[in-house]
């Protein structure tokens, strides 16, 4: 890997989290874009793409469910992850660092919703 | 002097803040000043004032830093959305090789991967010409020009309390006046006494002097005697606390904590026989050093770093003892910055909402400075440092969350926990029994006829 780098680095396609297996780790992206796939159906169905600065896997860290999506590398992407310890410990101390996780959320919740109207 | 009112004091809409050194303390106080703001629509101008131009390698940009990004601090900058970019990443550490007299260990990231990054402050060493990448706090400082700051290349002469303001004059007629300012002077001393005048009660921390150096050794040397990984060093020589060679792109910075470091002293631990092995046998190092220097750093939190209208932030107030300054600068910025925009900005404020950020430091580096002392206790014996060598080498073959020790060590070096939860986890019966046991193991083999290593 790339000396200057922070994170893990995945190769193009590789799966980051998969549908299914259970993980408490949020993830962001330091470098690189990745997909987000819903595998549930007979096809795949591509849900987003994330870039630099986004992050993936924040349902991990507030239910006991397994990962709702899988996560795939477009192209070479190196990946931090984040353990959900370490998280609210630093959250507990400092509740601010909440809200970016909050607006990305809302967000996203946004543009379900506007899917689904699509539907 | 106080301001009338001063339980009204707060930001409006349209208040200006002035925060002199746009180092990171200063920087992280100004996103978090205008995000704050912008999550609850309040407007507000931010004007930085930086003599420095960190774009610059050698001196002219430089302030004078280990340059290591902890772990916990690249998680916390992650989820805020502070990416650091690879132009600004000198090398990802993914692992820390101990060395003591006895031998080496290399302690590994629990995670596998590199969650630690070093970097310059500046743009490099003196005479590093054909650098193609960024400085640390220059991209600190383009994030907040990005995000609305205006920043100001001047050095500050005078600040002086007005009525309703701080007036702050520069050394090329620059004046203006805020309705806060911000001092994020770290430990300059003549810019310390400055904020004094405004800040009466204030008293600047007490310092210590330690020395960091740079060796040229070119990336492929780099690549095979240090790969992604930062050498700390446990040697038993008079005044050194702790050492550490940190792999920068093609040069390796030397750290040295302790006392009253010297020249001597520092060649003593350069021609030590432990730091020699780990550079290629042919270097000249001191003729391959481009630049030196024995900067402070902050061993006692200052007092009172507040008043009406003024917070000193980062170095100039609290800090974690030893490392991870960096880490230690966003938090007193970011508690500043709480509580200027969400509670207000006077004197009582301060106390009541910033100054906990402050005292729950220094509590923490009263734990770190009896951590520091058993630390030296083990550094000056062999068998003590042969038994936790020991204990970490068996260590490193088991699964990460049996690395008890390994994780201690890992998180005193990298500044990544606070010393208290080290402390905590050091307390641990398992730890305690194993370490002892490895210390009579070692201290055994050491008696054995044939097996003493000198």
């Amino acid at each position: 890997m790339k000396i200057n780098k922070l994170g893990h680095p995945y190769k193009d396609g590789e799966e980051i989290i998969k549908q299914g297996t259970v993980g408490d780790c949020i993830y962001v992206i330091q470098e690189g874009r990745v997909e987000v796939i819903d595998e549930s159906g007979e096809t795949e169905i591509k849900l987003a793409e994330l870039g630099s600065a986004d992050f993936f896997g924040e349902m991990g860290l507030f239910e006991k469910d397994v990962r709702s999506c899988t996560v795939r590398a477009l192209g070479d992407v190196t990946i931090l992850t984040i353990d959900k310890k370490n998280f609210y410990k630093t959250i507990q101390k400092d509740p601010t660092l909440a809200y970016r996780l909050l607006e990305k959320m809302s967000y996203r919740l946004r543009e379900t919703n506007k899917r689904l109207r699509t539907i | 002097m106080e301001d009338p009112n001063l339980d009204d004091l707060t930001l409006d809409d349209g208040s200006t803040i002035g925060v002199v050194g746009g180092g990171p303390s200063g920087t992280f106080f100004t996103f978090f000043a205008l995000e704050f703001a912008r999550r609850v629509g309040l407007k507000i101008s931010i004007d930085i004032l930086e003599a420095k131009d960190f774009t610059k390698p050698g001196p002219a940009g430089c302030n004078n830093c280990g340059g290591i990004v902890s772990e916990s601090l690249i998680q916390v900058l992650s989820t805020e959305g502070i990416i650091l970019p690879s132009t600004v990443i000198r090398r990802g550490i993914e692992s820390y090789t101990l060395h003591v007299e006895n031998g080496v260990s290399v302690i590994e990231t629990p995670f596998k991967e590199q969650r630690i990054a070093s970097v310059y402050r500046g743009a490099g060493p003196k005479g590093d010409a054909d650098n193609d990448q960024l400085s640390f706090d220059n991209y600190l400082l383009e994030l907040c020009k990005e995000n609305g700051a205006n920043v100001i290349h001047e050095r500050v002469t005078e600040v002086e309390r007005a009525k309703d303001g701080i007036i702050i004059r520069t050394k090329n007629s620059f004046e203006k006046k805020y309705d806060f300012v911000v001092g994020a002077v770290g430990l300059n001393k003549p810019t310390c006494k400055l904020f004094q005048s405004i800040c009466p009660s204030y008293i600047p921390p007490k310092t210590s002097r330690t020395y960091i150096s740079e060796f040229l050794l070119g990336r492929d040397a780099i690549d095979e005697y240090f790969g992604n990984s930062m050498h700390v060093f446990l040697l038993n020589i008079p005044n050194i606390t702790f050492g550490a060679l940190i792999p920068k792109g093609k040069y390796v910075t030397l750290v040295l904590l302790g006392t009253d470091i010297d020249k001597e002293i520092v060649s003593r631990f350069i021609q030590s026989k432990d730091v020699r092995n780990c550079f290629p046998p042919d270097i000249d190092l001191e003729a391959n050093m481009p630049c030196n220097c024995y900067p402070m750093i902050n061993i006692q939190a200052a007092k009172t770093a507040y008043s009406d209208r003024v917070v000193l932030i980062g170095d100039s107030s609290s800090s974690k003892l030893y490392k991870n300054g960096i880490g230690a600068a966003y938090v007193t910025a970011k508690a500043a910055a709480t509580s200027a925009i969400f509670h207000g900005i006077s004197s009582r404020t301060f106390k009541s909402s910033f100054q906990p950020a402050c005292s729950d430091l220094d509590k923490d580096n009263t734990v770190g400075k009896f951590i520091f002392l058993v630390t030296s206790i083990i550094q000056k014996s062999r068998i003590l440092k042969s038994g936790l060598l020991q204990m970490v080498v068996k260590e490193q073959k088991k699964p990460a969350k049996q690395r008890r020790m390994s994780s201690i060590l890992w998180d005193t070096f990298t500044g990544s926990a606070s010393y208290r939860n080290i402390f905590v986890r050091f307390l641990n019966p398992f730890v305690i029994i194993y370490l002892i046991w490895n210390i009579l193991t070692a201290g055994l083999i050491k008696l054995k006829p044939g097996k003493h290593e000198d």
